[in-house]
């Protein structure tokens, strides 16, 4: 595991109260060097339950979705909600640089910490807030959760998804509209640092998970007032995009004009070589093929010899190919592919993080981009819970170890 | 209003179609100067593909174009000229930042890579995001939003456990875009801090993976595979979109704890099939859910979208109509009161619509201008930033440097 070393947020401290919905922001800021203090309620996130776990085996201190989104924190635990938790957090306030935080809009300045009253205590402060809808605005309250903010979002990207004869859906597994939220946050959190450091003042950063899914254009409704419904396509004839092969899928698709000299051209003269294309095939116009100068028929012909072809090679097979033959190809990737995929081993993608307590090592998912002078690390596994009380509240804040036991006593810590 | 939190930055901008335009916007909206370098040899991918404002065709029409180029100017340069690769380099001696979204490679190939730069300019930030990085055995792979979602395990997770893995478009061109941007702001306040540039080598591949993080570590810790899931989650039941009345009408459902589930079947009006021990549980619910949503869509399909949406909210139920691009723009209230779509007039649009950044700033909100037209900014770029005289100009012109 990589040493912490100078980042590009090094001088900074960030306090993170996020739950679920905010979680990748702090991740993010300390994979970049900050010193980011996970703070979380007496026993521990709830986001510590979720899924998937280490070994299988059902533990808040085993939570794989914990580790993957806690990299790079030290973790304390503290009730805000009580007079002694909001005094403690308020010496924190003093010496940090940025709160993040994704309770209800109003929570925080119902304990008496909303932006406002830390301006005070550190004008330098910066607050992010995460929230389903924004801090303001008429549906500022309502539920939510990751299915409902792809419904909602301000882009419609569900709406290109699925298949006409099904729902719409989401991505499976793991809420992304929280993970594009975290990340946006910390676009908004930097823009308040390069504003603070020219007039030394803090500010609020209000991030509405419902326009962080606004990434989809909708400026053919705008201009033109239409978009295109689900199912409707935009070519006369059905092609696929997504093709079985040997272990999994590809993604391949054919096309004519001088674009062919990059997709269909090399694929078919791969499949000649493997005596795989016939004579028609070989000897296709591709100059002047377009979808909508076709039928069919042609397609499925087509279709018929590549899908032949595909199913004699694996992922890794065709991927090697397309790097080879420079055809714009590409495997499905599964869990399994990406492991195991060369790219990301050559661009020492993985690093293995130390998990002292279960004795043993982990290959995490690693630096989101290589930096000259300040790439990201991750410097640390996920904190246990409370594993940092000590260092912080009897090493930095002088409480002594007698206080501390009393309030771990009322439950404040 | 006080000074635009990123005003004084100067952007030199190569990138181009989506993931880096977008990216160079954020810096646009909040106030760094952003000048586009494009040229009609290559020209940029959304300035010559539709939808375009009434069909018509041309430069400064299309919709995609004008809406994630918001508050940059534009210059016209041929790259593939000699002179015109110098006056790439008179712009990056000028800018703090220097952005492109090409192939891996491709700016060493036109020699315009990080160490010329460097030369130039020593304290340049330079931030090249290509699908795969600008190293390994795939770095020089060219591809789009969809192949790189499919190369970074997203289709394989999108979609139904019985079918092939579902298309989610250009999914990773709107995750690409955000790491594009932290990174570029966070390399700036180390700037800011230690006078040092450097170079920002975003693998969007590596930004990507880090939204299907925990699935990469129950491989490598459980040795297990994800798979599609539809829209159900593990948490909770029913969980899905219900078809509700109308052509292709949605209204997503999520119903996780006990509380959540009284509220639903009171909101549906306590059918007698909701009082059945096999669904008082989640895990009943789980193990019956194909029976549950098929109930659920029962009753959904004969409501309105909308209305369904704020009485499930009104009890307290996680639900929300889905929202079609006419939606979002003309009818959904808390868009509208946030004003996140904001109008600009344009001069051959009339008045259209662009999005904000989602991030609102409280003292430094963002504030958009219109994109620019092609070539709309060519005598502030060479009169104003590289000092040129009429006469160079135009020998520029006449030479095809500038077009």
């Amino acid at each position: 595991m990589a040493e912490k070393t100078e980042g590009m947020l090094s001088p900074y401290r960030v306090l993170d109260l996020a739950d679920e919905r905010g979680l990748m922001c702090g991740k993010l800021m300390g994979d970049l060097g900050a010193d980011v203090l996970k703070i979380e309620r007496p026993g521990g996130d709830p986001a510590r339950n979720i899924g998937p776990f280490y070994h299988d085996e059902e533990d808040p201190e085993k939570s794989l979705y914990w580790f993957a989104v806690n990299t790079s924190k030290r973790g304390i635990t503290l009730d805000i909600e009580t007079a002694e938790g909001r005094d403690i957090f308020r010496k924190l306030v003093k010496t940090a640089d940025f709160v993040i935080e994704s309770f209800s809009p109003g929570y925080m300045d119902g304990l008496g910490l909303g932006y406002a009253e830390l301006e005070k205590i550190n004008p330098g402060i910066i607050l992010v807030s995460i929230t389903p809808f924004g801090q303001t605005g008429p549906q500022k309250d309502f539920k939510a959760s990751d299915l409902v903010l792809w419904a909602a979002g301000a882009g419609p990207c569900m709406r290109s998804f699925g298949d006409y004869d099904r729902p719409l859906h989401r991505i499976s597994q793991h809420p992304q509209t929280y993970f594009h939220a975290g990340t946006e946050a910390v676009v908004g959190a930097m823009v308040a640092l390069y504003h603070r450091g020219d007039s030394g003042e803090g500010q609020h950063v209000d991030v509405s998970i419902q326009e962080c899914m606004g990434f989809f254009p909708v400026g053919d409704w705008d201009l033109n007032r239409r978009y295109r419904p689900r199912g409707a396509s935009p070519i006369p004839v059905n092609v696929r995009h997504i093709w079985p092969c040997k272990d999994g899928y590809v993604m391949w698709r054919y096309t004519g004009g001088p674009n062919a000299v990059r997709h269909s051209i090399p694929l078919v003269n791969w499949m000649v070589d493997e005596g795989m294309a016939d004579d028609w095939l070989k000897n296709f116009d591709w100059q002047n093929f377009s979808h909508f100068n076709t039928t069919q028929d042609v397609i499925d012909r087509m279709e018929e010899q590549t899908i032949n072809f595909f199913m004699g090679h694996t992922k890794a097979e065709m991927m090697a190919g397309a790097i080879k033959n420079r055809i714009m190809l590409y495997p499905v990737a599964a869990a399994n592919d990406m492991a195991e995929s060369p790219q990301l081993a050559a661009r020492d993608f993985w690093p293995r993080v130390e998990h002292p307590e279960l004795g043993t090592d982990i290959r995490y998912p690693g630096k989101f981009a290589n930096a000259s002078e300040t790439p990201p690390v991750i410097s640390r596994r996920a904190p246990l819970v409370g594993e940092h009380n000590e260092e912080i509240f009897v090493e930095e804040l002088d409480i002594s170890r007698e206080s501390l036991a009393k309030l771990k006593q009322d439950g404040v810590v | 209003m006080s000074k635009k939190p990123l005003e004084g930055i100067k952007v030199a901008d190569f990138t181009w179609v989506w993931t880096g335009p977008t990216s160079t916007k954020v810096l646009a909206d909040f106030g760094a100067t952003v000048l586009r370098i494009e040229s009609k040899v290559r020209p940029d991918v959304w300035r010559i593909q539709p939808p375009f404002k009434d069909d018509i065709p041309g430069p400064n029409r299309g919709a995609v174009f004008n809406s994630q180029n918001t508050s940059k100017m534009s210059c016209s340069v041929n790259l593939g000229l000699p002179k015109g690769k110098e006056i790439a380099k008179k712009f990056v001696a000028w800018a703090d930042i220097v952005a492109d979204n090409y192939a891996g490679g491709a700016m060493d190939r036109m020699g315009l890579g990080y160490e010329v730069l460097k030369e130039i300019n020593p304290d340049i930030i330079m931030m090249s995001s290509s699908l795969m990085g600008q190293s390994g055995p795939w770095h020089n792979s060219p591809g789009y939003g969809d192949q790189l979602t499919a190369v970074s395990g997203i289709s394989h997770i999108s979609g139904w456990p019985d079918r092939i893995p579902g298309e989610v478009g250009f999914y990773t061109d709107y995750i690409a875009p955000r790491f594009n941007a932290l990174t570029i702001l966070a390399a700036l306040d180390y700037r800011r801090r230690t006078g040092k540039g450097q170079y920002l080598d975003v693998a969007q591949h590596q930004g990507s993976l880090q939204f299907v993080g925990p699935m990469l570590l129950d491989y490598e810790v459980n040795n297990r595979i994800a798979g599609r899931m539809g829209n159900r989650d593990p948490r909770g039941a029913p969980h899905g979109n219900f078809c509700c009345k109308g052509v292709d009408r949605w209204c997503a459902i999520t119903v996780f704890d006990d509380e959540e589930w009284q509220s639903f079947c009171r909101t549906i009006g306590d059918p007698p099939w909701t009082k059945e021990p096999r669904f008082a549980t989640l895990e009943g619910r789980k193990e019956n859910e194909d029976e549950l949503e098929v109930l659920v869509t029962a009753f959904t399909v004969n409501q309105v979208d909308r209305d369904l949406m704020n009485t499930m909210q009104t009890a307290g139920v996680p639900a929300m109509m889905v929202n079609t691009p006419e939606d979002a723009m003309e009818h959904d209230p808390q868009l509208l009161s946030r004003e996140f779509f904001q109008w600009r007039d344009h001069p051959e649009l009339g008045s259209y619509r662009a999005p904000r950044q989602p991030c609102v700033l409280s003292k430094t909100p963002c504030q958009i201008e219109r994109a620019p037209l092609y070539g709309e900014h060519n005598e502030y770029a060479f009169k104003e930033i590289l000092g040129m005289t009429d006469d160079e100009i135009a020998e520029l012109v006449i030479e095809g440097v500038v077009q």
